[in-house]
């Protein structure tokens, strides 16, 4: 992928990833609704909750908390921009666990008993999904000779037709990437008032708005990545990755409202059996096979 | 117009009433009541919320509890009072423990009667709540300096003060 393309793709993700973030979002939230016979909120909600949370009064325990929450949105940008210019798959994998360091050290800092509960959970999430995200690079670049993102979107062949196992694992794990349960063990969408709130006990106001914003450039990110193991060379094969991406949304939404929270003991040991099976094998099966 | 309107979050805190208003709270956020279509969210938190949802009366055990998450809410909030507890005390008033209504300690906006105050009386308290909201938003805009002569943790400073 040149130069041009690849700004074309920065500057698509910078404006457009919160747009369809947010509205992927209120898609989320009427959905669940629906699924639980409710009425549901406006599709626009978490844009109108985004900007009050920017108009609330500022209140934070100490200062270094903003500064490590602008941090985590600043590398969730990056992390995205690598991704959408094309870059290389395993930088972009580090970038992100370097952001969600961050929000870890955010909520750590704050020193309040439920953000350190909030950060440890969120550390051992970390730990749950990291094999299979490092695997899914490794899967790729078995695929492509390259680990670039530009490579696998242009290669001659269908990613997911080499990588099935990488592909389920991948989508188990975006269950805790994209805070679901039964894994959403740290910043839940529900359960206010529970422990599983935990990491955002001490943020409110803009810091809040921050984390939500983030959260948005992380699903589309997150969902590109879901687009890269349909998309190749083929015209008609973005279309389909598209609706790929929003039927694995879809299919998230719905394990997220048939499954209660599950220990995180349960989170870490089956997203590493997961990783082990499905992406490990398929890779020892590509390995000596292609 | 202000976004505050659009999504006021509730934080839900029962003094000492006898669960009877609590549980038609909770029943608002059921499907046939549904509060979150408004955009409501039943939070547990003061530092996310918007408005300070009480029932039952303030006694001397929870009236710090009921002050701090007070101070803890950042601006702009409201308080609605449930029920009739939450009013004047109620039944509970003569109580030897009891200190009256939620007003005796903080600024209450609105209160909803009833005993127990039905979910859609609830409902209709919380709107009147997002208007009081608005307004409270809109002086914000009128005197920014209110944020900065107030420092945040309010809570932090009166701790450091007492120590």
């Amino acid at each position: 992928m040149n130069l041009t393309t690849s700004i074309i793709g920065i500057t698509a993700y910078l404006i457009l990833a919160p747009v369809a973030g947010g509205l992927l979002a209120g898609i989320d939230r009427k959905i669940s609704a629906r699924m639980q016979g409710r009425f549901g909120p406006p599709i626009l909600q978490p844009f109108y909750d985004f900007f009050k949370l920017l108009e609330k009064e500022p209140i934070t325990v100490n200062k270094v908390q903003d500064f490590y929450v602008m941090c985590f949105l600043l590398f969730i940008i990056i992390t995205g921009c690598f991704f959408f210019a094309g870059g290389d798959l395993l930088l972009v994998i580090f970038t992100l666990t370097l952001a969600s360091v961050f929000l870890v050290v955010a909520a750590f800092s704050s020193n309040s008993p439920y953000a350190q509960v909030g950060a440890e959970r969120e550390l051992l999430q970390m730990m749950a999904y990291e094999p299979m995200a490092l695997l899914t690079a490794v899967g790729f670049y078995l695929v492509n000779g390259s680990f670039n993102v530009a490579d696998a979107v242009t290669s001659q062949v269908m990613a997911i037709q080499y990588l099935p196992g990488i592909f389920l694992g991948f989508v188990f794990i975006l269950t805790i990437k994209l805070r679901k349960s039964p894994f959403d063990l740290s910043m839940s969408h529900h359960a206010h008032q529970e422990l599983v709130k935990g990491l955002t006990t001490e943020f409110s106001g803009k810091t809040m708005a921050f984390i939500e914003i983030a959260h948005w450039y992380e699903n589309i990110f997150l969902l590109g990545i879901v687009y890269m193991f349909i998309a190749y060379s083929a015209v008609w094969s973005p279309v389909i990755a598209v609706i790929v991406c929003f039927a694995i949304y879809f299919l998230e939404i719905l394990i997220d409202n048939n499954y209660a929270r599950m220990k995180w003991q349960i989170a870490l040991n089956s997203s590493w059996v997961v990783a082990l099976t499905f992406g490990f094998v398929n890779l020892l099966i590509l390995y000596f096979i292609g | 117009m202000s976004y505050v309107t659009k999504s006021p979050w509730i934080i839900h805190y029962d003094g000492s009433s006898c669960n009877g208003c609590d549980i038609e709270v909770l029943a608002c956020l059921t499907p046939i009541y549904d509060l979150e279509r408004f955009g409501i969210i039943n939070t547990g938190n003061p530092k996310h919320a918007d408005i300070f949802l009480v029932t039952g009366s303030v006694n001397e055990q929870n009236v710090n509890v009921v002050k701090q998450i007070y101070e803890q809410m950042p601006e702009p909030k409201a308080v609605v009072a449930v029920g009739i507890c939450a009013a004047s005390g109620g039944i509970f008033k003569e109580c030897y423990n009891v200190m009256g209504g939620i007003d005796t300690v903080i600024p209450v906006d609105v209160y909803v009667p009833g005993c127990a105050a039905r979910p859609e009386a609830i409902i209709d308290g919380v709107v009147k709540g997002i208007g009081v909201l608005a307004e409270k938003r809109a002086a914000m805009d009128k005197k920014p300096a209110i944020m900065d002569k107030k420092p945040a943790a309010t809570v932090q400073t009166e701790d450091n003060e007492e120590a």
